[in-house]
């Protein structure tokens, strides 16, 4: 199934990354967006409709776990799955994210493997 | 409740975080950029000219730093972003800013207690050889030596109180 894809990290250098492992996991992007924090995500989202969101957490100006709840009043956003895709491993963090409406979680570092693992489920309605 | 750095000081075993540092630092050369590092043969003293930082505060403060010279970085983000070495720009510091950050992160998130109780602060790198870290650290620093690819790069981690 073609996708569209939002993905959020300060790091352009991550972006890139989590973009080549989506492709590596068999994923059929048509089309990826990038942004640099939530605040920049939410802008994307009022012009553009995606199919999948993938975020970090620590990012300046808006982090992931505000950008996400901010996401259901945002038309382009309803029943898109976010994946997060973070350094922040603990528990708690994980609890939260998914509390906060994540359907999956990467801890970094992390493999094409592991993203398939997370994102084909959640695509496929299954998380 | 004590906090690590306080347990650290009562038993003087921070030493053993060494081998944590350096699995931390393998993990991701091998998950992000498809390489082994390996252990230098003698301990030659470097001149890295590019450092990336990241601190760290809460129950655990102190900085994590990662050093190299300008030839291992720009490999290192030829290998992370799949592109040709002599297409390697000014993403560079970008690159070995994420590099020390999943280090830091990945290092904390082996400890017991400290991936809930301690953060990171957005990387900082310093490019240049010319400068001088004046450090208020109470420990003496942790540092790992490595090779990537043959050229060495240096871990290190100070533990402020």
């Amino acid at each position: 199934m073609p996708i569209r894809a939002l993905i959020i990290d300060d790091s352009s250098v991550m972006r890139k990354i989590v973009e080549r492992s989506l492709r590596h996991a068999g994923i059929d992007l048509t089309k990826v967006f990038e942004a640099g924090n939530g605040a920049e995500a939410l802008a994307v989202l009022q012009e553009n409709p995606v199919d999948l969101i993938l975020c970090d957490i620590n990012m300046p100006v808006m982090d992931g776990l505000e950008f996400i709840k901010q996401l259901p009043g945002v038309a382009n956003a309803i029943d898109v799955p976010v994946v997060m895709i973070t350094t922040e491993g603990s528990e708690s963090h994980v609890v939260q994210a998914l509390s906060c409406g994540a359907r999956g979680y990467i801890r970094k570092p992390f493999t094409a493997e592991q993203v398939k693992e997370q994102v084909v489920p959640v695509l496929a309605g299954k998380s | 409740m004590k906090s690590v750095v306080e347990l650290l000081a009562a038993n003087g075993s921070h030493e053993n975080w060494i081998p944590v540092l350096e699995v931390a630092a393998r993990e991701v050369f091998e998950l992000m950029l498809g390489c082994q590092l390996t252990v230098p043969a003698t301990a030659e003293e470097t001149s890295p000219d590019v450092t990336a930082m990241v601190g760290l505060a809460g129950q655990l403060c102190g900085a994590l730093s990662v050093r190299c010279d300008g030839k291992a970085a720009a490999l290192m983000t030829s290998k992370m972003l799949g592109v040709e070495l002599d297409k390697v720009g000014p993403e560079m510091s970008d690159a070995l800013g994420e590099v020390c950050n999943m280090v830091a992160g990945n290092f904390k998130n082996k400890i017991a207690g400290l991936a809930e109780g301690c953060l990171l602060s957005p990387p900082t790198v310093i490019t240049g050889s010319d400068y001088n870290l004046h450090s208020l650290a109470d420990f003496p620093a942790l540092d790992v030596r490595l090779l990537f690819e043959g050229m060495p790069i240096v871990i290190s981690l100070q533990i402020h109180s």
